[in-house]
């Protein structure tokens, strides 16, 4: 399976949420209007307008001492999308070269809530008035471009590595094995499944809900 | 930054303790993920747990305001365990001094000190001379008198449990921090500090780092890569204005501000000059008449003759002991002493400690020009939530300016980089550079002063040719004035120079008139080689990420300031794997040495490595300072305990603590009982002036504030999300409530205390429902040495709104 691939490294993410506002800047979406909900993690959610959403999470370990996850959640641009089990249009098409999952604008004429249950990671929102559905589109005009994702160009401590999905895989190997030492846990999430892969120190469910699928 | 950013790669161990820099400085994590993915260690140390504490391999938390105590504790550790760096510490820091007998401690007090004046005489603390001038040593630290022994006495009273008790650290926590930073007191490892407004906005802010400073001396940390002590700054150029005296106490280059009892140039100089009678000492600052006579020429050009003392007479002068910092200025303002104001790049009515009392100095204005990119709560303090427009007398005049992208320039980073900037685009509307704004106004005080007015000559004389011939303020012109220029045809050591050319560094400054420099850090970042700020080149020809050809660095390119400390004897590099200099075949290579004389072995030719001090050698001991050469644990002005544990004393001896009606505290107060703390968020910058209106940022965080612990928030019957009031004996300020397990409640002095923290990144102007800012909270009081206010240990209530 060609194409590309991203690598988060969830141990180096520090939620600066430059990806975040990159995502937004690229995509030239507007700010939704959100309120302070007892979190940092704003918007709360994804929408019609916002792609990338950086999760907080945090709670106590069992000796007691606080812990604080971040994820920069999106789209994991899956090797076999559900969010496509219903697409007979091409409303949605997977561009062979790049593996890109890209909804058109026919996506009007889906059935949403098939689209959305139909993503492990309930990442597709549409918009109410014009019934489009958006996501991610792992930057096609920029990686189409030579230009590497926003969100990754973004990420000033390395989190995310984009690259051809073999590369990216053997580096998602040595990654999770050097991590390995300092947290026996590390794994990445999904590998074989989806094209946005994170690597993570502890289990999954603990980042979000969602993070490994529901 | 005695260091510069990259080189946070280089380190062994790095303590992030009174910053948030994940949070804060992003870009800083790039390097700190660099260093740990080379194996080192990552500590953070805060009264919440951070960003920064999520990526940390240790965290633990300390009460805010306490940070003397959790680094006298780590003193006391370094020599009890004899963890410190003994050869660096015998030979470069002045362990070995003697001090002299009327040196004394007691009671929390150092000897000298006056009560009424809340202030020491710090002859007290002078060292002991010879007959010959020479300040008496025993290398080896034994002499019961010497610095080390005396500062071995004064933190045996920091024994863990004692800290313990005081900042709310548990005892094994504290020994784990102190033991693995302690370790990098051997030759091949480096510990470094990265610390920001978490440590300077205290009454003790000075001495925090002060005591940093000195474990950073015993470690032998100063002057090598990945160790130095290093100041994130809060704001892209804050370094390069300080740098240009944006403060009152300094005029640029460190230059002192003229007192008013040095009438003449000589007497300035003689007081300003330190001198050293030990040969062995550089004594660097032996050379400020040459700093001081090529900044007036650079002021006043040909009007600058020896004949009229350079224009010395012309330069303001403050009378002994005034003090014109911050929290006086708004004092006076407050008072009617001050009639107008120019607000330039700031936010008073949201920024400034006491934020209440600030925006009622501003009415008590005849006129505030408010110079910002966008409309503020300074400029727009007259119709205010509150405020009766009809009796505010205040004229406001803005005046839009252009932003970093909308002008050429340089900007100095915390690493003290000055990189040059292009002008990208132009700036929109009215809008104009501050230069030209500056410019404008320096032309018609001119114009003004030629019609008459009193003592016309230090404005008329000016020299201000920094003009283009489109008549549009020319950066290049001025940083060409910055470096400096030859004035008239010299020759110096053999190489001839003609009037007019740019002076090559700072070693070539004269002190008889013959040459200019605006600011003599700078001298050399604009020479015969060209704008060396503007520099991109990427070699790292060491390896150790200084990047010598990129930008510039103050001074003369040295990356790494005490560089010299960072090898023995004979000019090794104390472990190859932290070399930055080293001797070799009769001269140095690597990074630009602290001054090109040949190593400690060489005792005819060689200076001591602490080129700055006068004494030559770093301070472990620091007889300079207001409030005692060591730093002494001191409770906040506003605190959860009724006493000090540590001494008798409870605040800092020497703060100044303001009396008027908007002056209000309270400590240990019932009615307050929650200590809390202020900090910044990455999406908002300062008070928000530029950030509020972006709809990117604001949408990640739209509103004000209170992070607390389950505990505290379940005691008050406060659910995550609920609106909330936080209120201190100055203002109250509605909050949205984050209920967090990163705040935990600390035991102190036996009592459980709480901590709350809230962000200063908002303002009622914008967005709706934002909030306001938490400076209507905080004191207005000053650490005695700088007057930065004690924004970040205060004491609060919550309360559900």
């Amino acid at each position: 399976m060609p194409g590309y691939s991203i690598m988060v490294d969830t141990s180096k993410c520090t939620a600066c949420r430059g990806c975040q506002i990159a995502c937004k800047q690229w995509n030239v979406l507007p700010g939704t209007e959100t309120r302070n909900l007892g979190t940092h993690q704003n918007p709360p959610d994804f929408n019609f307008n916002t792609y990338k959403v950086v999760r907080f999470s945090e709670g106590s370990q069992p000796d007691g001492k606080a812990f604080w996850y971040f994820m920069t959640d999106q789209c994991r641009h899956c090797l076999s999308p559900g969010c496509m089990a219903t697409v007979e249009n091409g409303e949605i098409i997977q561009d062979e070269k790049t593996g890109a999952v890209l909804y058109t604008p026919k996506t009007k004429d889906l059935d949403f809530n098939a689209v959305r249950e139909g993503c492990p990671f309930d990442v597709p929102r549409q918009d109410e008035k014009s019934k489009l559905i958006a996501k991610c589109t792992l930057c096609f005009d920029r990686i189409t471009n030579n230009m590497i994702p926003a969100c990754v160009k973004s990420c000033p401590t390395g989190a995310m590595t984009f690259g051809p999905r073999e590369e990216i895989l053997e580096l998602v190997g040595k990654t999770v094995d050097g991590l390995k030492k300092k947290f026996p846990d590390a794994k990445a999430v999904n590998a074989d499944e989806v094209r946005v892969i994170y690597v993570v120190t502890d289990d999954p469910a603990k980042y979000y809900k969602y993070m490994a699928g529901r | 930054m005695t260091n510069h950013w990259i080189d946070l790669k280089n380190s062994d161990c790095i303590l992030v303790m009174g910053s948030n820099a994940a949070a804060n400085h992003p870009i800083s994590m790039k390097w700190v993920q660099r260093a740990k993915d080379k194996g080192a260690v990552l500590l953070s140390v805060d009264p919440r747990f951070t960003q920064t504490s999520a990526k940390a391999d240790f965290y633990t938390a300390l009460r805010s305001g306490t940070d003397v105590a959790f680094l006298g504790g780590m003193i006391n550790y370094i020599v009890n365990n004899n963890r410190y760096f003994k050869e660096y510490v015998a030979e470069y820091t002045n362990a070995s001094f003697i001090v002299g007998d009327k040196f004394d401690f007691a009671d929390g007090l150092f000897s000298g000190y006056n009560k009424e004046k809340r202030s020491y005489d710090k002859s007290t603390w002078a060292y002991k001379k010879n007959d010959k001038g020479t300040i008496e040593k025993d290398p080896t630290l034994q002499n019961p008198r010497c610095v080390f022994q005396l500062m071995k006495k004064h933190y045996s009273r920091y024994a863990p449990e004692q800290v313990s008790g005081i900042t709310g650290t548990p005892v094994e926590d504290l020994l784990k921090v102190y033991d693995i930073y302690s370790q990098t007191g051997v030759k091949d490892k480096a510990g470094t500090i990265m610390y920001a407004m978490g440590w300077t906005q205290h009454t003790v802010g000075v001495q925090n780092i002060r005591a940093m400073s000195m474990i950073q001396l015993l470690l032998g940390n100063i002057g090598i890569p990945g160790g130095g002590v290093n100041a994130l700054r809060g704001e892209s150029n804050v370094q390069g204005s300080t740098d240009h005296a944006l403060l009152f106490h300094i005029l640029p280059g460190y230059l002192k501000t003229p007192v008013s009892t040095f009438q003449t140039l000589e007497a300035y100089n003689k007081a300003s000059a330190p001198v050293s009678n030990d040969p062995m000492s550089a004594n660097w600052w032996q050379n400020y008449p040459k700093y001081s006579t090529s900044l007036l020429t650079a002021m006043w050009g040909d009007a600058a003759k020896k004949e009229n003392d350079f224009g010395y007479g012309w330069l303001p002068k403050i009378d002994p002991g005034q003090n014109f910092s911050w929290l006086n200025l708004f004092d006076a303002m407050y008072d009617g002493k001050i009639k107008g104001f120019f607000a330039w790049g700031q936010n008073p009515a949201c920024s400034g400690a006491n934020a209440n009392k600030v925006r009622a100095a501003l009415a008590k204005l005849d006129w505030l020009v408010n110079v910002n990119i966008f409309d503020n709560e300074t400029g727009s303090f007259w119709k205010a939530p509150g405020q009766d427009p009809k009796t505010i007398k205040t004229e406001v005049f803005m005046l839009p300016c252009a932003a970093s992208m909308e002008k050429a320039g340089s900007i100095t980073n915390s690493g003290r980089w000055a990189q040059w900037r292009y002008k990208a685009v132009n700036a929109p509307g009215d809008a104009r550079p501050d230069g030209d704004i500056l410019t404008d106004l320096m032309l018609r005080v001119k114009k003004l002063y030629k019609a008459g007015g009193k003592f016309p000559d230090p404005i008329l004389n000016l020299k201000w040719d920094y003009v283009d011939a489109h008549g549009e303020f020319d950066p290049i012109a001025a940083a060409k004035q910055i470096n400096g220029f030859f004035l008239q045809d010299k020759e110096i050591a053999g190489k001839q120079f003609k009037k007019g050319d740019l002076v090559p560094a700072f070693g070539l400054l004269q002190a008889d008139g013959s040459t200019s420099a605006g600011n003599w850090l700078y001298t050399q970042s604009f020479n015969a080689d060209g704008n060396n700020m503007a520099r991109r080149g990427k070699d790292d020809p060491t390896g150790m990420g200084l990047y010598p050809k990129w930008g510039w660095a103050w001074p003369v390119n040295r990356r790494i300031l005490y560089n010299r400390a960072s090898v023995d004897a004979s000019g090794k590099p104390w472990s190859p794997n932290k070399a930055i200099i080293e001797w070799k075949e009769g001269k140095w290579v690597g990074d630009v040495p602290d001054g090109p004389w040949p190593p400690m072995s060489d005792k005819e030719k060689t200076k001591y490595p602490f080129i700055m001090t006068a004494e030559g050698f770093g301070r472990v001991f620091g007889p300079g300072l207001q409030d005692g050469p060591f730093p002494e644990h001191y409770e906040p002005l506003e605190c959860p305990i009724p006493n000090n544990p540590m001494n008798k004393q409870y605040i800092n001896p020497t703060a100044k603590i303001f009396s008027g009606k908007m002056d209000q505290h309270l400590t240990c107060d019932p009615r307050f009982p929650f200590v809390a703390t202020t900090y910044r968020v990455t999406e908002h910058w300062q008070t928000g002036v530029m950030t509020r209106w972006q709809p990117w940022l604001i949408e990640a965080e739209p509103q004000m504030f209170v992070e607390m612990s389950i505990e505290l928030a379940k005691m008050r019957g406060i659910n995550n999300g609920d609106k909330v009031k936080v209120s201190s004996p100055r203002g109250e300020v509605g909050c949205i409530a984050i209920v967090t397990t990163r705040f935990r409640p600390f035991k102190v002095a036996g009592i459980e205390v709480h901590e709350v923290g809230m962000p200063w990144s908002f303002g009622w102007i914008t967005p709706k429902d934002g909030g306001e800012s938490v400076n209507l909270l905080t004191p207005n009081i000053g650490d005695p040495n700088t007057m930065i206010p004690e924004s970040k240990a205060f004491m609060v209530n919550v309360i559900k709104s």
